[in-house]
């Protein structure tokens, strides 16, 4: 049924221990820009598919494919086509 | 103590840990809640999770995630299992994991869902069901740091017997709200048919828009979804409206 599928997603907060294994900051709190509609937020408040091969994030507001991450046996696949940019907070810079 | 998460840095690279259970509860019918004891456990902030791994004689792997239901304290950390049927990880936690027997686990992740103590805006939590896990870690947190911000949890959940932490949650905490809504039975004393989280329940239980209060909510994506709409529709800035949604994939 379609409205079933429709509602097989969870958010963004599901991609934190995967994207932890590569990035050495906390990527859901990180704002991402869709290249589709434009819309920035809180990469966690992504649709995170995980019923596809690896995991496939979604925006909110369009649907378009933001991020896809595929974890092999020995290594990682991280596709961000459907990214502008990425803004990570992060405390002060120091010299 | 959860410097990693507090600088936004990670303090080390993520890795698997052994944990070992070293207690264990029921809270209804359907979930238990494990203590594992976790050496060189890094600390956590209340509402992030965990991934847990589990690895059968063959070699074969399943890994799911789980929030953490305690404060951080030491190297004890505590999650709140819900057996899903046919599930591969929930069945063999809640029911045959056994004090001694070992897991293993990574973490803590997510620096999104999370609420500080030093944060004094009041707060919302709204949980469904087994949602209630990564907001009962905020309660705690907020105990243990002597917080003095005001809390509100509106607690959806099928019947009465479906409560979970209930003589924690029921002992009084000053500050801290506690309304439930049942879904399917309500409770002998209660006014409230049994219905679904409505606008008239938020209005009444939760905060005015007006006091700006952060907003935590945590269920199974179609409560998630409605409880946010709702929120937004009594004015709530969705900006302030934060989600952890339970996928369909459990288990």
């Amino acid at each position: 049924m379609t409205y079933e599928l429709a509602e097989r997603y969870e958010d963004g907060n599901a991609l934190a221990g995967p994207l932890a294994e590569i990035f050495a900051v906390d990527i859901t709190s990180a704002t991402g820009r869709c290249t589709e509609c434009g819309t920035s937020g809180p990469v966690a408040t992504l649709r995170v598919y995980v019923h596809a091969p690896g995991m496939v994030a979604r925006c909110p507001e369009c649907d378009h494919v933001v991020l896809r991450l595929v974890r092999g046996p020995d290594s990682a696949w991280l596709d961000l086509r459907g990214t502008v940019s990425l803004r990570f907070p992060l405390p002060p810079a120091t010299d | 103590m959860a410097r990693a998460a507090v600088s936004g840095r990670l303090a080390e690279r993520l890795r698997w840990r052994v944990a070992r259970l070293v207690s264990f509860g029921d809270e209804t019918e359907a979930a238990r809640t494990l203590v594992f004891d976790v050496p060189g456990w890094p600390g956590h902030l209340a509402g992030q999770h965990v991934d847990v791994r589990l690895t059968a004689e063959d070699g074969y792997t399943a890994q799911r995630s789980y929030s953490v239901a305690s404060a951080p304290a030491g190297s004890q950390v505590e999650l709140t299992v819900q057996r899903v049927a046919d599930g591969e990880v929930s069945p063999y936690l809640a029911d045959v994991l056994e004090v001694g027997d070992q897991i293993e686990l990574r973490g803590p992740v997510g620096g999104w869902f999370v609420w500080r103590a030093e944060d004094t805006a009041p707060v919302l939590l709204v949980a469904g069901g087994s949602g209630i896990v990564p907001l009962m870690a905020m309660l705690r947190v907020r105990r243990a740091a002597g917080s003095r911000a005001p809390f509100r949890l509106v607690y959806s959940i099928r019947t009465p017997e479906d409560r979970y932490y209930q003589p924690e949650l029921r002992h009084d905490d000053p500050g801290v709200d506690v309304t439930y809504l049942y879904t399917r039975k309500a409770a002998p004393d209660g006014a409230r048919p049994p219905g679904r989280i409505s606008a008239a329940d938020l209005h009444s239980a939760g905060w005015p828009a007006e006091f700006e209060p952060a907003c935590y909510v945590c269920g199974p994506t179609g409560f998630v979804e409605s409880a946010a709409d709702l929120l937004v529709s009594l004015g709530h800035d969705p900006s302030r409206i934060r989600t952890e949604r339970f996928g369909p994939t459990g288990g």
